[in-house]
């Protein structure tokens, strides 16, 4: 009796253990279906045949970027109310500082949303178009009917950047960049808008001397240190320099570009950035900008929100003043040539994208520009059909600079590879404190650009 | 127990799922591995297979190398640093405070179970120098020192991250080490006692040979977890100022995922299993010996 109860205890044992195993195996299998599922984003309905329908309009974007959203939920309510009929819009954010790891992801597994923010990276959006991720919409929009819903410029500067004949992005936001500067401390120290690098370099000796921090930068952050570093590369060898060093025509290590980098490294020698430029990050440096913290502020055109918002702006808008990125005497470039972005423009995912979408895509093209500069103050690549009335000073003369610009130019890092962006931009804090001379940070970029 | 494992039917279903699980979870995601080693690509550009080239790449890659140097350095000094206070703290358990050491352990293990963002957050708010001071810099200058960017300047930075991670562990490793050490007998302590040994000489003739064995444990977890360090890292300095902070694990992880190179990164992650496996593979050799001899 005792040994038929062993023996029934063993069976059992054995067989819950094996029941065990199973039931984890099916976990694991259950866990891979998930996530190979294209509709676990939300996309398209599983039962309707794609190209026709869908069930909702999924937009992705980044947790510190909320006008897009909030333009989105606006367009669903007002302009594009009829786009939204059976086709609601669901947004939803992730944090920025690895979006194009997390890109990479859901591009990978066939998961992006109908409309995301594209690569920060031109290259891998570039390698989204070749796979044939990302909807063509300059095809799309002759389809639709909407051509010339964005302005030229932006559009040129689009596939400049992604280095495509078609469009495959679009501008949400068009930006100038350039140096905003504290008209008040301009004043303090007796000191004119500067046109030329040297004039540049006085200044801010001058404010530096008058205990003024001549400038603020985000060394953490890099890019606001090494977009300094390009312009001066465009100005004094022209708008192509960097391009032939995507080409392979010229290195970042060939002395006229290193140059460029030390003058960057010597303003960040003299101390001009700040004590410990290195900790200062985007959202501080705004801040230290706005509460008086300095003179000059390289920044795009982006910031506008910033500016005329009163609650951050303890400066005034009327106290912001801004001067292109100056001449380098004896230069190829021009000052005419203004840094000019889209942004974060956005893209749309080509496997899921079907006639609902479509009406959404046009109702975006034709209403997005008026919409976002009425409600947020931000400027697009979209073409206008009104402006506002209250429009601010700082915005006028904003789309004033956009249209007499005679020529445009992109960003240090614009034609480089993803890890040569990270490599510029990880290392920019240290020419702003001027740990790294200008030589020593050329080298590790060309060495990451490959 | 003994008819039961003589019996291969019932060891097999037994030991099935493990392995079966095992072989899922581990040996076919690290087999998958070593083949993207021969490979270059992305999931979005698709892969190719390159022969050892991204392996001739690693040791031509100076950012690459500078990382291993560093996980290297990094591992040795945490090692050293972090297992020799928890030593420190379980032996002061013991001598000083005795039955009443309960509070005092509690209170050092604490840091153990805090978030490492919320600790990272912390040290760089403690050696903060823009916008604000942190405590640090107000006390350096209240000292007569200058104002010092210690997570922008690379040497300071290595060393508040071991501060850091230092300050995290120590508890961990206290307790760990004082729950070997309580197992020392108390006669051998008091015959040695008798015998006139005390203080420094008591803990080097009797306590250190004797808690040998769990000092090794200790040595072998914190070297393996030291030469896959990230998260501390990541919050603290994301491996900067530029790449003077950056282990492996963070080069393997942009590599990947940032610059879209699987193939090299799982180079860079090959590398590192082989890493750990030498590191552990001498401390077992090493622990094979009888060390109380």
């Amino acid at each position: 009796m005792i040994s038929n109860r062993r023996t029934g205890r063993r069976a059992l044992s054995a067989v819950a253990l094996a029941g065990a195993g199973i039931l984890t195996l099916a976990a694991c299998s259950g866990g891979d279906d998930g996530d190979a599922d294209p509709t676990a984003s939300g996309d398209t309905g599983s039962e309707e045949p794609a190209g026709t329908t869908s069930e909702e309009f999924t937009y992705l974007g980044q947790t510190q970027n909320t006008t897009i959203a909030a333009t989105l939920e606006s367009l669903e309510v007002g302009a594009c109310s009829a786009a939204a009929d059976g086709t609601p819009l669901s947004t939803d954010a992730i944090d920025g500082t690895t979006w194009d790891q997390q890109l990479q992801v859901l591009a990978g597994n066939d998961a992006l949303s109908n409309m995301s923010m594209a690569a920060g990276t031109p290259s891998l959006m570039k390698e989204f178009v070749d796979a044939g991720l990302v909807l063509n919409l300059s095809e799309a929009f002759a389809e639709l009917g909407v051509e010339g819903a964005v302005l030229p410029a932006a559009e040129a500067t689009l596939k400049q950047l992604h280095q495509t004949d078609d469009l495959y992005a679009l501008p949400t936001e068009y930006n100038i960049e350039g140096f905003w500067f504290n008209e008040t401390l301009f004043d303090e120290a007796g000191v004119d808008v500067p046109s030329t690098w040297t004039e540049l370099v006085d200044v801010a000796a001058t404010l530096n001397d008058a205990g003024i921090q001549p400038f603020i930068a985000a060394g953490s952050d890099g890019w606001p240190v090494t977009r300094l570093v390009g312009n001066h590369i465009f100005r004094s060898l022209g708008a192509d320099a960097l391009q032939q060093v995507a080409d392979g025509a010229a290195s970042l290590t060939d002395p006229e570009y290193v140059e460029s980098a030390d003058a960057i490294s010597a303003l960040g020698d003299a101390g001009y950035f700040g004590a410990a430029p290195g900790s200062v990050d985007y959202n501080t440096a705004m801040n230290q900008f706005l509460t008086g913290g300095g003179a000059m502020f390289y920044m795009g055109s982006w910031a506008l929100g910033n500016f005329n918002d009163p609650e951050q702006n303890q400066i005034g808008a009327e106290n912001i003043g801004y001067f292109p990125f100056p001449e380098v005497e004896g230069g190829a470039g021009s000052i005419d040539e203004t840094p000019a972005n889209a942004g974060i423009p956005v893209m749309f995912s080509a496997s899921h994208y079907t006639d609902d979408i479509g009406e959404w895509l046009a109702c975006i093209a034709e209403n997005y520009g008026d919409v976002a500069l009425a409600e947020s103050g931000q400027v697009t690549g979209f073409s206008l059909s009104e402006t506002p009335a209250d429009q601010s000073e700082l915005t006028t003369m904003v789309q004033d600079q956009i249209a007499n610009a005679a020529g445009s130019v992109l960003w240090f890092e614009a034609a480089f590879s993803a890890e040569g962006t990270t490599v510029s931009q990880t290392n920019g804090g240290g020419l702003a404190n001027g740990s790294l001379s200008g030589a020593e940070f050329m080298e590790l970029v060309q060495a990451a650009n490959g | 127990m003994e008819k039961l494992f003589r019996n291969r039917m019932a060891t097999a279903v037994m030991l099935t799922p493990a392995l079966a699980v095992y072989t899922f979870v581990m040996v076919i995601p690290i087999m998958w591995s070593v083949t993207y080693t021969f490979q270059s690509g992305n999931a979005i550009s698709g892969f190719e297979f390159v022969g050892f080239s991204n392996w001739i790449e690693f040791f031509q890659d100076d950012t690459a190398i500078d990382a291993l140097l560093f996980t290297l350095r990094y591992a040795v000094v945490m090692t050293v640093l972090q297992v020799a206070a928890g030593y420190g703290l379980a032996l002061f358990y013991i001598f000083f405070l005795q039955n009443k050491s309960s509070l005092v352990r509690t209170t050092i293990f604490f840091p153990v179970i805090l978030p490492t963002v919320a600790v990272a957050l912390m040290f760089s708010r403690m050696f903060e120098a823009a916008p604000t001071e942190g405590p640090v810099n107000t006390i350096l200058q209240w000292l007569g020192g200058d104002l010092t960017d210690f997570l922008g300047t690379p040497t300071t930075a290595f060393w508040i991250v071991i501060a850091m991670d230092v300050w995290r562990s120590m508890g961990f490793y206290a307790v760990l080490l004082y729950a070997g050490l309580v197992e020392i007998p108390q006669d051998v302590m008091e015959s040695a006692r008798i015998d006139g040994a005390s203080g420094w000489k008591l803990v080097r003739r009797i306590v250190v040979p004797l808690s040998l064995p769990v000092l090794l444990s200790a040595l072998i977890f914190s070297i393996n977890g030291t030469l896959k360090v990230f998260d501390s890292i990541v919050a603290l300095t994301n491996g900067g100022p530029g790449t003077a902070t950056t282990p492996l694990t963070l080069y393997m992880f942009r590599t990947s995922f940032a610059y879209g190179e699987y193939g090299y990164g799982s180079t860079v992650a090959f590398v590192l299993t082989i890493l750990c496996l030498i590191v552990t593979v001498f401390i077992f050799r090493s622990l094979r010996r009888d060390v109380t001899e």
